[in-house]
């Protein structure tokens, strides 16, 4: 059974939040310019390494720009999307840990799977070939 | 100027009068057929005065129950294409030795197999289990509608936008010949030049739209719009599937229209992800692809085992054994089906070490199906049981699907995998575990939600006819393909030399022709049952004496679900209600807050496909327009701030006081 | 019908009287819509990552990358992450032209930041050093191209939401919409950490 035309009242008249303006976190001004400051020192500390030359291991430097991302990844999460346990119940950061892991498992699986694909599939080069038994 | 070939070239692209089949019969005949069909539908929709009504009570709906129908409508639909491709397909294996070719040359028996697949998986299971959820998760949990009425209607007209994009295929232009999920290099621009390839990668990534923003929409319907007391142990099983299943969906779906993604650059744009040279590689394709493959499948599976969770407890009679057990294992198969992608090519040569770790998980994830699989039995075990056609197609199920399943984890042991990889073997498993599971499971799904929907039960006898149709079918038309699998023959053949295999081709050729018949049933079962519909009158809206909310509102229920939202005590809330004597309210009703039809959905997905239309045929004006169009609709209609309407208290009154009559004449 | 048995215990209320109001998805629904997203940037670093050593005999990222427009542009997004905050503080307040002003800077921000990364990918295209070169660069272009194509579809939201918090004010449909742009906006310059630490920064390492 439909129900329309005259029958229905335009609820803008009488409408009211159903929604949630204060359900996700409110920023502050101390956490906003908190949270900037963190993040131009997160972003200059690994340019820095790298442009300058700074760090001589590969791997530390790598390393380094990984934590340096990560931590300005956090900075962002709790600052600017005020991430935190709380909110919508729980859901948004389980939302978030789930994604976490599935992206986790597809980053590592997918290099551990390609590694191997590629060391066994990939073509010779003609010297390999001319040493095959 | 018409006859000047740069004219025709930009204004059609690479569209030319050779893309229509006028020299096949079978498609010749098929048009014919479909024009004749869709001439005779539209002139009945003229000469009744439908297409108002169809545009204001079913088009432009966002009732959930709305678009739950119309769901199951495309699914059933789209059934009949699919399985007609694989009626050509099992004709044609099933002559084609001693030197008779067939009637289907490599060309067209390709495109059919891909076809097939891919409106399968896409165009009937999807939309069947996405229709089902739509339906009733938002009646099991007391809600009114899902959270983003509009969202849904829009998601149920791009499914429709992607299967209509795959049937214009038929008529114009080809269908691609990779299979249905499209393998580099075969799939990129040197190997796959024409068109087919294009109008799957734009059929699915439309629909995939659809898919991805359902998803979204029944997690925050089932996270948010619960009725009060309805906590998440206390919700019904087959909202826990359904809430598991669309997280699989979001989590899943992305990585799908991101890997077609780079398909598609690389078939437009010449990049190079997936080309042999220039540093491609296509393994990384195949890698990403099962990475939603897997979780595909899962998809498709689990609220089916929802399904047969409601409908084992409701006909046995007794609450779900294992309740708690039952969601375990249902999240615990969700995350495990990230961790199994690889067991779909252990072949592709990643060595023992990872096939190793892939097989072990892949036989892991077997395990909490088996619980589930207890849990039901221990559920009839010592019940009451009711032998309706929903119980007998649950039966049928845990038969099938307990084969179908076996035969996966023998497949999961990748040095046996070596041997049946590719092969009919692993066709019988895949479709042994698709219909045993969920084509079983819609059937069930249907007959014994159709009273809800539609006020009227189906037909018992020919549902019964139907189911054993189904069942006696598939065994032929699938246990040959076992056979077949271990004797060496390999899959997407359409011509053999070896004599001696025929006879197992006759055989699934007759399975084919049963599960036919079984179709045919179930056709003619929605038609007598709607001619007997007086008779199988549904007066009470609890026609199984089910346990769940859903049963406790009219059939059908009214537009807006619930009078008053109920409040919930324990789980099987409608049984709990029942036995605790519940009392209808018939005063105090409120006006009730609902939104409005609206036709963006409908216009946004038809101009979709004409965006599509033109990235196919490369009519690069129509592309820009068709866009332009999309982002100028979709943002017009952000400028309409006045979605929602009420309805009145006296029409609710209204309403509410038919049904109680109905009800007390019911009882007298 | 039934009626309440006094010897039996008291039948619970199984109807709420009262209006029913669940607490508004549009937080959490396009939340999850930013998780799906997730996963799309998920495999466009996954390829990356795989097929991004595959130089083809041509240009690899230390010929190509020019650190300080990098450098430049991720202070661009940095700033536009900031003045948007300024602007929903704004809209806290129920300042309206406060929030229009602030969301204007983010506009310009965003249009910088979009102006150099096309400056950035003409100039690889004409020196040869296009999409199509090697597995390398389409994954870099497709990487970097699909996160600039998120910010141009944020910076036309902007626009849009913009004129409708001109024509009706901060009520609650515009308050819903500008978290929403808000969590998207974010949630791009979170993308953008991983783009140029993975793509622009590693790359240089080598």
């Amino acid at each position: 059974m439909t129900v329309k035309g005259l029958a229905h009242e335009d609820a803008s008249a009488t409408h009211h939040g159903h929604n949630n303006g204060h359900e996700a976190g409110h920023g502050s001004l101390r956490g906003y310019v908190i949270g900037f400051t963190l993040s131009v020192v997160l972003t200059a500390v690994p340019f820095w390494i790298v442009m300058g030359n700074l760090l001589d291991s590969k791997l530390m430097t790598v390393a380094a720009i990984m934590l340096f991302g990560t931590a300005q990844i956090v900075v962002h999460m709790i600052y600017f999307l005020h991430m935190n346990a709380k909110a919508e119940g729980g859901w948004m950061i389980m939302a978030l840990i789930f994604t976490i892991i599935i992206v986790a498992i597809a980053l590592v699986g997918s290099l551990w799977v390609m590694y191997h694909l590629n060391t066994n599939m990939m073509p010779m080069s003609p010297e390999q070939m001319k040493n095959m038994p | 100027m018409f006859s000047d070939p740069a004219i025709l070239k930009l204004i059609f692209g690479r569209l030319t009068f050779d893309a229509i089949p006028y020299h096949e019969p079978i498609l010749v005949v098929t048009f014919c057929a479909v024009m004749l069909g869709g001439i005779a539908i539209l002139g009945l929709v003229t000469y009744m005065r439908w297409w108002a009504p169809l545009w204001h009570d079913w088009i432009t709906s966002v009732d959930h129950k709305k678009i739950g129908v119309m769901y199951i409508i495309l699914a059933i639909v789209m059934l009949l294409r699919g399985f007609s491709d694989a009626i050509l397909m099992r004709i044609q294996q099933a002559i084609a030795f001693n030197g008779n070719e067939g009637y289907l040359n490599s060309h067209h028996y390709d495109q059919i197999f891909t076809a097939h697949g891919v409106i399968m998986i896409f165009f009937v299971a999807m939309p069947f289990v996405t229709g089902f959820m739509n339906y009733v998760v938002p009646l099991q949990i007391g809600a009114r509608d899902v959270s983003f009425p509009f969202l849904n209607n829009f998601s149920f007209w791009m499914t429709v936008g992607g299967a209509v994009i795959i049937m214009i295929s038929l008529f114009v232009g080809e269908f691609a010949r990779t299979g249905w999920l499209a393998y580099p290099p075969l799939s990129g621009a040197d190997y796959s030049p024409g068109v087919g390839v294009d109008y799957y990668i734009w059929g699915l990534q439309v629909a995939g739209v659809g898919t991805t923003l359902s998803g979204i929409n029944l997690i925050a319907t089932i996270v948010k719009m619960r009725a009060p007391g309805m906590t998440m142990m206390k919700m019904p099983v087959f909202t826990w599937t359904a809430l598991c299943t669309n997280i699989l969906i979001v989590a899943s779906f992305p990585i799908l229209t991101a890997t077609l993604s780079l398909l598609t650059l690389d078939r437009y744009v010449g990049t190079n992800f997936f080309t042999n040279d220039l540093g491609g590689n296509s393994m990384m394709y195949v890698n990403l692809i099962w990475i939603w493959g897997h979780p595909e499948v899962y998809i498709l599976i689990i609220p089916c085992f929802g399904i047969f969770s409601e409908i084992v407890a409701t006909f046995s009679g007794k609450r779900l054994f294992g309740y708690a057990s039952m969601i375990y294992a249902t999240c615990a198969i969700m995350v495990l089906s990230y961790l199994v992608w690889l067991h779909h090519f252990f072949t592709m040569g990643s060595g023992a070490s990872v096939n190793a770790f892939f097989g072990v998980t892949t036989m892991i994830i077997s395990i909490p199906t088996g619980a589930k699989m207890f849990n039901w039995l221990f559920t009839m075990y010592r019940g009451r049981i009711r032998y309706d056609v929903p119980m007998l197609w649950t039966i049928g199920f845990m038969a099938t699907f307990l084969i179908g399943g076996m035969t996966g984890v023998m497949l999961a042991v990748p040095p046996a995998d070596f041997v049946l990889h590719n092969s009919l073997f692993l066709i019988a498993h895949f479709h042994n575990v698709i219909i045993g599971g969920v084509l079983f499971g819609v059937l069930a799904g249907i007959n014994y939600w159709f009273p809800k929907a539609f006020g009227y039960r189906l037909d018992a006898f020919w549902g019964k006819t139907s189911f054993w149709f189904w069942q006696i079918g598939f065994l032929f038309a699938f246990m040959p393909l076992y056979a077949l699998g271990l004797m060496g023959v390999t899959r997407r053949v359409s011509q053999f030399d070896d004599p001696s295999l025929q006879i197992w081709f006759i055989i699934a050729a007759i399975g084919v022709g049963l599960i036919a018949l079984g179709i045919a049933s179930f056709i003619v079962q929605l038609i007598v049952s709607y001619f007997r519909r007086d008779q199988l009158r549904d007066v009470t809206g609890d026609p199984w004496n089910g346990r769940t909310l859903e049963w406790s509102t009219s059939s059908p229920p009214p537009e807006y679900n619930f009078a008053f939202t109920p409040i919930v005590h324990d789980h099987d809330s409608w049984y709990d209600m029942k036995s605790r004597g519940y009392v209808r309210p018939s005063e105090g009703f409120r006006p009730i807050h609902m939104p409005k039809n609206t036709g963006t959905g409908a216009i946004l997905s038809a101009l979709s496909v004409v965006l599509a239309f033109g990235l196919i045929w490369y009519m690069w004006w129509l592309v820009l327009l068709a866009f332009a169009a999309v982002m100028f609709v979709a943002i017009s209609h952000t400028y309409n701030y006045r979605r929602d309407f009420f309805i009145r208290v006296d029409e609710v009154e209204a309403v509410e006081a038919a049904r109680a009559k109905l009800l007390t004449a019911e009882v007298i | 019908m039934s009626n309440i048995d006094k010897s039996a215990p008291e039948t619970p209320e199984f109807y709420l009287r009262e209006d029913y109001h669940p607490e508004g998805s549009a937080g959490l629904g396009f939340w999850l819509y930013l998780m799906s997203d997730c996963l799309i940037f998920a495999v466009l670093f996954a390829t990356y990552a795989v097929v991004g050593r595959n130089y083809a005999a041509g240009p690899s990222p230390s010929d190509l990358f020019d650190l300080k427009l990098v450098a430049i542009n991720t202070g661009t997004l940095l700033l536009s992450s900031i003045t948007f905050g300024f602007a929903m503080l704004s809209m806290e307040r129920d300042h309206r032209n406060g929030t229009l002003m602030w969301l204007a800077v983010t506009g310009v921000f965003g249009l910088v930041f979009l102006g150099i990364e096309l400056y950035e990918f003409s100039h690889l295209i004409q020196e040869g050093a296009g999409p199509q070169r090697s597995a390398f660069l389409s994954a870099f272009f497709t990487l970097v191209g699909t996160h600039g194509l998120h910010v141009t579809f944020g910076t036309i939201w902007l626009v849009v939401l913009m004129t409708q918090v001109s024509q009706h004010g901060l009520v609650t449909e515009n308050r819903r919409r500008l978290m929403c742009l808000s969590m998207f906006w974010h949630f791009l310059d979170v993308v953008w950490i991983g783009v140029f630490s993975v793509v622009y920064l590693m790359g240089i390492v080598g």
